[in-house]
């Protein structure tokens, strides 16, 4: 058959494939030709794939195989496309698949706590019984600042005077910028082979630990724990998973198994995806907590007993919700 | 999604052109953007990055602290996720819409939301040490210009292939060429009686004398000729 002649018998399928997705392309409510012709366009396009074929095999014209190809396209996209449902998606992710993610990655969460934790700890007691060990991770500026920030006699625990007269709605913006993008650093850096990941937790827990330890050695419990304490449940579980999930990259890279690297790549990759989205979750509670009640001058036995509920609820989140649905542990 | 499907491949060692065989039995062609083309859009989405800040801040400064906490929360998503919202859209941001690419996975369909969360989150570890040198390392070392985002997220960047009118070859009286074709010969032919009229008459002419010993015939005569031959092939006598 000359080309003219398969032009001419096919022209018709094609004009109409066009308009279909033409029509498919626009959203629900502007579409104008009936869901009934919407069916039939896996078909046609199966169709169409058989004359692009034919029109490639026969040495017909660039310029047909280029229409046709253009055509084949835009049907590829529009029929294999991801789209739709993601509210409930993430209903259901909030309720049981986060918790899941995290489960099935338990040892990977054990060795994000333990890179967090150990430095946290060794650092607290040591800034604990000496004064100035402080230094070697915080320069004297932020040292003096942290310090008036929790100063008993300061009237907004947890700001500095710098940033006593901020609202609560400026620190709650602020800890999100700061919060959630360190926990997306602590990730991403993951795929050099672990190393940014490790490097920030490491970091993260001198800091934390060495400031606890010195604001404890230097009296300041009453204003330092009721203040932490509280959104620290959320806060500080977030940037362990994020840990875990940049770990999880990083280990994909340095053994990928069965696999090869890219592949073994892409399936950690969409998994950790899940531990960094929940903690990011996590990080903007968390956020909201150290604004809004952290910051309040409520009683210290309050604070705690609301401090308590936060740890447990999130332990008994984590280990007990999802489990069941369908035998998923 | 993967499994049974060939692989894409680049096809022919000096050719950015990627094929993927689609689940019909078809291959698509999609040609590959490099570093050059990408840092350019990056470039000037980094600049309307930098006018969507200065307009946040002159716009909330008014409002006090809520208007601040808005500026913080506005800082935070355009440095995250601005990437993320116009690649769902589209497939672009409007620095790569402006160079003509855009990200699709890499079995030809659009970015799904997570791969494009993925791919810009790891932006971060690509930036490394200054400026994404990690991400330009990691982008020539392997054969479809992917950084680490994309060989993560399983994404492409590729230029947006526009659809050109088709302009129908000249229509002449049909005459069988003086010899036999090879069926790229024919292809060749097919081509230039398609693309001739973009050309100038000049080039078109020099082109089509090139075939000097076989037509014998000089200036419009042999476009005409060749013209006539593609006629032929096209709708036979």
């Amino acid at each position: 058959m000359r080309q003219q002649q398969f032009e001419a018998e096919n022209q018709a399928l094609w004009d109409e494939i066009a308009q279909l997705m033409d029509d498919l392309q626009r959203s629900r409510s502007k579409r104008r030709l009936h869901h009934a012709q919407h069916l039939g366009f896996p078909a046609r396009y199966r169709q169409l794939c058989n004359h692009y074929a034919l029109a490639r095999s026969r040495g017909f014209s660039p310029a047909l195989i280029d229409q046709l190809h253009g055509l084949v396209l835009r049907g590829h996209r529009l029929l294999y496309r991801q789209q739709g449902g993601w509210r409930w998606r993430v209903l259901y992710f909030i309720l049981g698949g986060f918790p899941r993610a995290v489960r099935r990655n338990g040892g990977y969460f054990e060795l994000s706590l333990l890179f967090f934790l150990l430095p946290a700890l060794l650092m607290g007691v040591g800034c604990y019984l000496q004064e100035d060990l402080i230094y070697t991770v915080m320069d004297e500026y932020m040292v003096a600042q942290m310090e008036t920030s929790y100063d008993p006699t300061n009237e907004r625990p947890g700001r500095s005077i710098e940033r006593s007269s901020e609202t609560d709605f400026t620190m709650f913006g602020y800890y999100i910028l700061n919060n959630i993008g360190i926990g997306f650093r602590t990730f991403a850096t993951g795929i050099l082979l672990g190393v940014g990941t490790l490097f920030i937790l490491l970091f993260n827990g001198l800091v934390i630990g060495g400031v606890a330890g010195h604001l404890s050695q230097l009296g300041y419990h009453e204003t330092f724990w009721p203040f932490v304490s509280g959104h620290g449940a959320f806060e500080l579980t977030a940037i362990v998973i994020c840990g875990a999930a940049g770990l999880l990259l990083g280990y994909a890279v340095i053994a990928p198994g069965q696999r090869t690297r890219v592949q073994a790549l892409r399936e950690h990759a969409e998994e950790s995806l899940q531990l960094v989205m929940g903690a990011a979750l996590m990080l903007l509670a968390a956020a909201f907590i150290e604004a809004f009640w952290s910051s309040s001058t409520l009683q210290p036995t309050i604070k705690y007993s609301v401090a308590t509920l936060l740890w447990l609820g999130m332990a008994l989140y984590l280990m007990l919700m999802g489990r069941g649905d369908h035998g998923s542990r | 999604m993967q499994a049974g499907v060939t692989e894409g491949r680049s096809i022919e060692q000096l050719d950015t052109l990627w094929r993927y065989e689609i689940p019909e039995g078809v291959l698509l062609d999609f040609r590959l953007a490099g570093p050059v083309v990408r840092a350019c859009a990056w470039a000037i989405d980094a600049a309307l990055r930098g006018v969507i800040y200065l307009v946040l801040v002159m716009v909330l400064a008014l409002l006090g602290g809520i208007g601040t906490a808005l500026m913080l929360i506005g800082f935070f998503l355009i440095e995250w996720f601005y990437p993320v919202v116009f690649e769902i859209h589209n497939g672009a941001t409007p620095g790569k819409r402006a160079m003509g690419i855009l990200v699709i996975q890499d079995n030809g369909v659009p970015v799904t939301p997570s791969a494009s969360v993925i791919r810009n989150l790891l932006r971060t570890a690509d930036f490394l040490p200054f400026l994404y040198a990690t991400g330009l390392v990691t982008m020539l070392i392997n054969r479809e210009f992917k950084r680490l985002g994309d060989l993560a997220a399983g994404t492409l960047v590729v230029y947006r292939d526009e659809q050109h009118e088709r302009i129908d070859p000249p229509s002449a009286i049909a005459s069988k060429p003086p010899i036999e074709l090879s069926e790229t010969e024919q292809l060749t032919l097919l081509a230039f009686a398609e693309r001739g009229e973009n050309l100038s008459v000049g080039r078109r002419e020099e082109l089509a004398e090139l075939l000097v010993e076989q037509t014998g015939l000089q200036d419009g005569k042999a476009v005409d000729a060749l013209y006539a031959y593609a006629n032929w092939i096209l709708k036979g006598r």
